[in-house]
């Protein structure tokens, strides 16, 4: 009793039984979860396995990237899903981006009724679950917009139904290889200018106009390759046959909600945060800007904006991950994601409810922790460095 | 000339300020119309308002029914939003299938939360130490009062519950019990003992890093695999449990920025007055990281209480269950825009009045020269 009473007065000694009671502690609750699991499963006369993956998933997807059928494997159907997962985070990322930028801009106009505006749709958007976004946009797709016979019509190429978005499908021909290849040397170009008129303006102060050249670059050469390789895109228009539209993108209600309410509710908060990184510069530093005789652009594009961007990026990065894990929410409204899939329909099919959950979970996972990797590592780098 | 007086140095009496500069037009102009870009920019959004009340204003208000028994009727009287699938369901939207003889129960509940919070919010509120007994014997009375079961009060069965009250008692339930789990999570995130800061580490990055509906999933349908055989497990606490391990790493995290932002001085001092871990954490550094994260604690509810419109995904009849539950009724159907619009309504009242708080709660905490 004496000798335990010392080793508990000693700090070392009682860092080592801490340590040694919390693992037993937590490998003891983990060993008794899965003891019950392996005891329920035997009642249950069921087994843990993945086999379940290479048989037919015998469901039907509705927006498929790549070729799937009926026929396909669980395995298959997941991908999709997860590809469909990948399609509305990007398209939500980039919207949210620009509508979030402009907002948070626009946010600090010295424009009071602008102001005053946006602060109001800011606070309305990011105060209002995203799931009732989703949903409420989803219903207005499909309740208010008119049906295909009906449908709102653009020029007779892109029509708005309540059975979805319809626009014209470019199809590549050949010959589209010179226009890619084109595309790639502009860019190529167009990064190398750069980098020679900064060091230009280094060196001489002589400034050249990069962006109007790199604009006319980026736009004329792809222009002229395309021009020149006679054309190689045709479209397929949507038509009307019978009650729906045939050919063409057809752009489901689920994806243009989905994505669309996204953005919107990602948006509020991104403009937030550029707005807090414009505001976290010290207001020295445009007042110096200013007496240099920078002009407003400048003092924007060449001393702000550098310093925000330091300030903006992490939570910015963090928004990027909110939305990608939002967009599992996908399955209230039934567009086939990750969760949908995987985690709905195979789950519900093969009863393997602990094997897929896991799957999806670790998906995530692999996805959350691999974006906040690359986020310490951009912190690290951009880190303002103590001398 | 006459006019032409002169004035000693200093003596000018002041003139009035150049015309335009002052009063509305000069208001007008420095906040509109200061130059070409911001006339324009000016104009576009008086164009958009207006366009916004126009053609808002008419279906929001001046042509919506607000009594009809069905959507073909409120058709037949007016061209605008259909109001009446909210009427004629309000008691449900409040308090699910609650029944209602007993309804005066979650009133009283929720009248009670106010006076619980009080202290907790305000610090100048009368009485503050003896209410703050009251706010730690809350959850017990809230608990009996909506639950039942003792002194008469009939016994109320959790899969009644719904509307908004389920969306606060998810959500107060929620952080109530994730504040006390973050911070001991916090605290195990910077211990000096390996094995509980990896066990730390490892729970805040998995909850932080999976969509909350995930583990609804797990809640709702493989909990029971991991329990012994038999065991049966109300859904609700299940989702209570769910929603408070996802809700503690949030806070475990903003609790962490805290614990981060107190200078070194402080430890230093503490461990030369001779106090001992405990001590520190209970005296010096808790007190401090907790005051300035309170914001953030405000910010992470908010957050919660918005998350919990997903029970709906798992069957539960939050406020949105009720809305599609309606909507599903043959006479309602496609009433969607008005259900999601009063749920949206209700949720943005709510989230907005706790941001504005934890806005003046930020000012009032901040010592920075304004």
């Amino acid at each position: 009793m004496d000798f335990l009473a010392r080793i508990w007065r000693h700090e070392e000694s009682r860092a080592v039984v801490i340590q040694i009671l919390v693992i037993l502690a937590v490998f003891g609750s983990f060993g008794w979860l899965i003891s019950n699991l392996v005891t329920n499963f035997a009642a249950l006369n069921k087994n843990f396995g993945f086999d379940f993956l290479s048989q037919p998933a015998g469901y039907d997807i509705n927006q498929t990237l790549v070729e799937y059928t009926n026929r396909s494997s669980h395995l298959r159907a997941a991908f999709v899903g997860l590809l469909n997962t990948f399609l509305v985070a990007v398209f939500g990322i980039i919207l949210a981006t620009i509508m979030g930028v402009i907002l948070g801009i626009i946010r600090l106009s010295n424009n009071w009724l602008a102001r005053n505006v946006t602060y109001w749709y800011i606070e309305f958007t990011r105060n209002v679950p995203i799931l009732l976004h989703i949903l409420l946009w989803h219903g207005i797709i499909i309740n208010t917009l008119p049906r295909p016979k009906n449908a709102y019509n653009f020029g007779d190429i892109s029509f708005l139904t309540n059975r979805g978005f319809y626009v014209p499908e470019p199809i590549a021909e050949t010959g589209i290889a010179a226009v890619y290849l084109a595309v790639v040397a502009a860019i190529v170009f167009a990064v190398f200018f750069k980098r020679h008129a900064k060091k230009l303006q280094a060196e001489t102060g002589r400034q050249l106009p990069v962006f109007g050249v790199n604009l006319a670059v980026l736009i004329a050469v792809p222009a002229l390759a395309f021009v020149v390789s006679g054309s190689p895109v045709s479209f397929e228009y949507p038509v009307l046959k019978g009650f729906n539209f045939k050919g063409g993108m057809h752009l489901l209600p689920e994806f243009v909600a989905l994505t669309f309410a996204l953005a919107i509710y990602t948006a509020a908060f991104i403009a937030e945060n550029v707005r807090a990184g414009i505001l976290a510069i010290h207001k020295g530093q445009r007042e110096a800007a200013e007496a240099l005789g920078l002009r407003p652009g400048r003092v924007m594009s060449l001393v702000i904006l550098p310093q925000a961007r330091r300030v903006i990026i992490p939570p910015l990065t963090s928004q990027y991950l909110n939305l990608t894990k939002n967009s599992s929410l996908a399955i209230a409204i039934g567009y086939m994601d990750l969760v949908a899939t995987l985690g709905g329909i195979t789950l519900n099919q093969t009863g393997r409810e602990i094997e897929t959950m896991l799957l999806v979970m670790g998906m995530y996972l692999i996805i959350s922790l691999s974006i906040s990797m690359a986020m310490n590592w951009y912190n690290s780098s951009v880190k303002l460095v103590d001398r | 000339m006459a006019d032409k007086q002169t004035y000693a140095p200093g003596s000018h009496p002041d003139l009035p300020p150049p015309p335009g500069t002052i009063g509305i037009v000069g208001w007008l102009r420095t906040n509109l119309f200061s130059s070409v870009n911001n006339t324009i920019l000016s104009l576009i959004t008086i164009y958009f308002l207006y366009w916004l009340i126009q053609s808002v204003a008419g279906w929001f208000v001046l042509d919506a029914v607000v009594d009809a028994s069905s959507r073909a009727e409120c058709r037949e009287i007016d061209s605008g939003a259909c109001w009446a699938v909210i009427t004629k369901r309000i008691g449900q939207f409040v308090y699910g299938f609650y029944p209602h003889a007993e309804r005066w129960r979650p009133n009283v509940a929720f009248v009670l939360l106010f006076v619980a919070v009080a202290p907790l919010l305000y610090p100048k509120t009368p009485m503050r130490r003896q209410l703050l007994w009251f706010s730690a014997a809350y959850p017990f009375v809230a608990y009996f009062l909506i639950c039942g079961g003792i002194l008469g009060l009939p016994e109320v069965g959790t899969n009644t519950f719904g509307g908004f009250m389920l969306t606060m008692i998810v959500g107060v339930t929620g952080i109530s019990a994730s504040l006390p789990l973050g911070i001991a999570l916090s605290l195990g995130r910077q211990s000096r003992l390996l094995s509980v800061r990896v066990i730390s580490i490892a729970f805040i990055e998995f909850m932080r890093g999976v969509p909350l509906i995930t583990l609804l999933f797990v809640a709702s349908t493989m909990l029971n695999y991991f329990l012994p055989p038999g065991t049966t497990f109300n859904l609700l606490l299940r989702v209570l449990i769910m929603v408070t391990f996802f809700a503690s790493a949030y806070i475990a995290e903003v609790i962490r920025g805290g614990i981060q932002a107190i200078p070194k001085g402080q430890y230093e001092a503490a461990d030369a007055m001779g106090l001992n871990y405990w001590q520190t954490t209970r005296l010096v550094t808790l007190p401090q990281a907790l005051k300035i994260s309170i914001p953030g604690i405000v910010n992470t509810f908010i957050g919660l209480y918005k998350d919990t419109t997903l029970v709906v995904v798992i069957g539960l009849l939050d406020p949105l269950g009720i809305g599609r539950a309606a909507l599903a009724d043959a006479k309602w159907n496609g009433l969607s825009t008005e259900t999601y619009l009063f749920v949206a309504l209700f949720f943005f009242v709510s989230c907005f009045a706790m941001s504005r708080y934890s806005l003046w709660l930020e000012n009032r905490l901040s010592t920075e020269h304004k």
